[in-house]
Formats: C-alpha cells, sequence, structure tokens
C-alpha cells in the first residue's frame, strides 16, 4: 500500500483528516481505516490543507458528524462527498 | 522499529533524594514567594552559577483556596525531587517559613529569606552564600541505577490538530499502557478539553469513586467557569486558533483527540485537585487542571511528576524549569518547519509506516534517555515558563 492522502478513524465516521500537505483539487485520496487498516479511494473537491476534513458522503445541514465513531458536531451547511467540512459548514452542538 | 524494550529489567541513572522519590535533574531553586520577590531571586541566580531561579507574578493577596493553591503549587515545586535543595526569598517572613517548612518535609535542605527590614542588598548577600553551600553541595550527589517503574510521567498535549488524535496523544497513550502495569506514576488532566468526551472519561475511572470526583470537577468547571463567565460561546477560544488553522473544528472532536493520551486499557484511580500529589499509591490520576499548557505542566510538577510528556499538532513550543518536557508530533508540516521543539518524531504513523505500538516504544525510549540526563528540546531551547494558576481576583 503506498502512503495515504486521507485517515479515517472509525468504519462509523463520515469524515476523514487529510495527513499530505500540498493536497489539491481532484486528487484521488487513498484512504485507510486506521481501526483495521482497509482502504478506499474518494476523490477531493477542493485543495484542503493537512490536518483539514473532508466528508466521506453528502451531508446535508443538521446531519451529526461522526469522527472516533462518536458525535463531534452538526452539519450548518452542506457538504459534497469529497468536499471539506470545517468550521464554515460544521459546528458544536453544546454552545 | 524499535526494540521492545524489557521494562522490569531497565535502569535509569538518576537521584534518588531524601524521601525515597527519584529525580531526573538535580536544580538548586531560588524560589520567590510572591512576585515583588522576584528581582532578590533573580540577583541570587545571577551570583551564584547552577542555581535557577523562577519569577512568577502572583503571591500578594490571595486568601482561601486560591491561597492554599499558591501555596501547594511552590511547596510541591520545591518539593520536586528534580530539585536537590531550595532557597526560598518572600518580602515577609511568616508566608516564606510555611514554603520553607513544607518543601522540608522532603528531607532535601531548605533555607527561607525574607526582605523586609533587610532590604535587597542584604538579603541578596544572605540567599547567595546559601545558594552557594547547595550548589557544591548539591553538584557531588551522585546518580544511582533506579528502576523505571520510579518514574512519575505526566502528560498534556497543546497547540493540537487532527493529527494529535491520530498519532501523538495515542503514542502517548501507548507508553501509559506499557509502563503503568509497571507501577509507574501517570497523570492527566485539562478539565476544559474533555468536553464533549466525558462520558468516555468517566467510563475509564478504575473504581465508582473516581468517577464520581472526575464528573463533580467536571460539572463544576461547567457550572462556576463556563456558565458565570462564557459571552456567546466558547468557540473563538476552545477550539483555539491554533487548533482551528489545524483543522479541529469542535471542542467534542479536540477532546476525544486529548483522551487518546489514556491510551487503550490504562484507568485512572483517582481525581485530584490541582497540584494536589497523588496519595493512592502508583497508577494513573486524573488532575483538575487549566487546558493552558504552562499552568497545566507547572500544577503537574508540583504534584510530584519528573518527566512531562507533551503532544503536539501545530507545534506548541512549551517548557517548564524544573521537569524536561518530551514533545511528540505527528504532523510533517510542523516537522519541515519547526523540529528544533520537536523530540519524538511519529509522522510515520500518519504515512503508515509506523505503528502506534513503534511510537510508544520510541517515547519509551526517549524517556528513558531524558531520565539519564539528555537535554529535551525544550531545554536546549530555554523554555521555562513557570506559570501559576490562579482561582478568582486577589482581596
Amino acid at each position: 500500500m503506498g502512503k495515504p492522502h486521507l485517515l479515517v478513524h472509525d468504519h462509523e465516521d463520515n469524515v476523514g483528516v487529510v495527513v499530505v500537505e500540498g493536497l489539491t483539487s481532484g486528487t484521488d485520496m487513498l484512504c485507510v481505516v486506521t481501526a483495521d487498516n482497509s482502504d478506499f479511494t474518494l476523490t477531493a473537491n477542493a485543495d484542503i490543507p493537512i490536518g483539514h476534513k473532508v466528508a466521506l458522503r453528502d451531508l446535508t445541514e443538521g446531519d451529526t458528524v461522526m469522527k472516533y465513531g462518536e458525535d463531534i458536531g452538526k452539519m450548518v451547511g452542506g457538504a459534497k462527498k469529497g468536499d471539506h467540512v470545517h468550521t464554515h459548514n460544521c459546528k458544536t452542538k453544546r454552545w | 522499529m524499535t526494540m521492545a524494550l524489557d521494562i522490569s529489567n531497565t535502569t535509569v541513572n538518576a537521584w534518588r533524594r531524601e524521601n525515597g522519590r527519584v529525580g531526573v535533574r538535580n536544580h538548586v531553586l531560588i524560589l520567590p514567594v510572591d512576585d515583588i520577590s522576584n528581582a532578590a531571586c533573580e540577583a541570587v541566580a545571577n551570583n551564584v552559577k547552577g542555581t535557577l531561579a523562577i519569577p512568577h507574578a502572583y503571591g500578594r493577596l490571595q486568601f482561601g483556596e486560591d491561597l492554599d493553591l499558591h501555596f501547594r503549587t511552590m511547596i510541591g515545586t520545591g518539593a520536586n525531587p528534580n530539585v536537590a535543595a531550595v532557597v526560598v526569598i518572600g518580602i515577609e517572613p511568616e508566608w516564606t517559613q510555611i514554603i520553607v517548612d513544607g518543601i522540608a518535609k522532603t528531607g532535601k535542605p531548605v533555607t527561607g529569606f525574607s526582605i523586609e527590614q533587610k532590604g535587597d542588598f542584604e538579603t541578596i548577600r544572605q540567599a547567595s552564600w546559601k545558594a552557594k553551600e547547595y550548589v557544591h553541595w548539591a553538584s557531588e550527589l551522585q546518580k544511582e541505577p533506579c528502576p523505571v517503574s520510579d518514574l512519575w510521567v505526566s502528560t498534556k498535549c497543546g497547540e493540537s490538530d487532527t493529527t494529535t488524535g491520530l498519532s501523538s496523544c495515542p503514542t502517548v497513550g501507548n507508553m501509559y499502557d506499557k509502563l503503568l502495569p509497571h507501577g509507574i506514576y501517570g497523570c492527566f488532566g485539562e478539565t476544559s478539553e474533555i468536553t464533549g468526551a466525558e462520558h468516555i472519561c468517566k467510563e475509564r475511572a478504575a473504581n465508582p469513586e473516581a468517577a464520581d470526583k472526575f464528573m463533580k470537577i467536571f460539572q463544576a468547571y461547567q457550572d462556576d467557569v463556563i456558565e458565570q463567565f462564557k459571552t456567546s460561546d466558547l468557540s473563538d477560544s476552545q477550539p483555539t486558533k491554533g487548533n482551528i488553522l489545524g483543522g479541529l473544528t469542535t471542542i467534542e472532536e479536540k477532546a476525544l483527540g486529548n483522551l487518546e493520551k489514556i491510551g487503550r486499557s490504562s484507568t485512572y484511580i483517582d481525581a485530584m485537585g490541582p497540584a494536589e500529589a497523588p496519595e493512592k499509591g502508583p497508577g494513573l490520576y486524573f488532575m483538575d487542571t487549566s487546558s493552558a499548557a504552562a499552568e497545566c505542566v507547572t500544577l503537574m510538577a508540583a504534584a510530584g511528576y519528573v518527566i512531562h510528556t507533551f503532544p503536539t499538532g501545530q507545534g506548541n513550543v512549551v517548557g517548564n524549569p524544573i521537569v524536561p518536557v518530551i514533545k511528540i508530533s505527528g504532523n510533517p508540516r510542523t516537522l519541515r518547519t519547526m523540529s528544533e521543539h520537536i523530540d519524538v518524531d511519529v509522522t510515520g504513523v500518519l504515512s503508515r509506516e509506523m505503528t502506534i505500538e513503534d511510537a510508544g516504544d520510541a517515547l519509551i525510549d526517549q524517556i528513558i534517555r531524558t531520565a539519564n540526563g539528555r537535554y529535551t528540546a525544550a531545554e536546549a531551547l530555554g523554555h521555562r515558563e513557570f506559570s501559576l494558576t490562579k482561582l478568582y481576583r486577589s482581596a
């Protein structure tokens, strides 16, 4: 297996994390689920910085965002599969 | 990558103190009781090489629980086994003596001086003679082989990002899963950064009492601090701007990464107040601390931990005057741009060239080397942040 572009903690997650610098839109990303080292591919829809999240499937406003197999917040905007997920479209449910 | 170590047969060369604790550094500390004694302490440290003054901002007109914490932090810092001997300087004799008496319980040499009715010059003269005597004495103390199980190792992460939850935090967790069964003491904290993972943290208590104590501390923080002082929300501060630049979006996401530091099998046996020394024997402890790096490391040092492990994503540069802070990072950009701050490179975890098991072994190897005397990056770069936690306004 080559070096992954994206890591996903858990199979229940609907976002993954870019782990390479300079990822450009259109890249077919090698994605690895760290829980069991299984892999899949996904096309990035934007230039996404290292450390930032990518939607693994289409997400709409109100959807719960899952990472580590846990609830990390809600979508406050939409994101297509392969889009950037961050503070512009995702927020804590707490405050 | 690294060999699996036989921990139970591994020793480090370190200083066995009068009270039996093991220290990995041999500081002669010049400790100010209060802010206005900083100048005298710094003058003594300038006069006598091999001593270390640790100036700070507080110590006057504090009262109640806040004063208790001040004394506990001062006494705990002086009592830490990384400190061989202490000169304490305060403006007046009574509070100075409280700190001297607290440190003296360890059996180590400690002497107090107060400035009123003497002035800085005479205080500095007297304290410099004592400091010089301590330096000669401390510099002849010999190291001896001590089991790894005698080490007290704390942890806190900083300038976290999504890579810390994937690499550097689970590296610390793997270290704890491997070393705690050998009888070390461990400590994690950061009350505000468990927000969103408090249910998981509660489940990781070793007994119902510890779980209750943790939940009470957590709830008190929510009620007394967040609810009293929040404006719109905490989104400007938790996650921090640095966290957000690194890709962390919510406090829950940050908290889940943070908790990776306690590994898979480790459980905490008690939940302590800030700077409180553990009381239930070897094992992992939760401590109620700020999530600000220097404050948290200062509190853990005051509780007696002698080595600190510090995962960072975006590149926190914190150090401590008396405790070596080992930095671990898995973010390749941080290793490219600021590698002078990083002691353990776990970027291989993200590229899948290094397992968490390997990373944990690399950290244990670095802990042993640090205990044997290797300077950490923070020590080499002169990072000596001594930051006191204050609970409320002074009188």
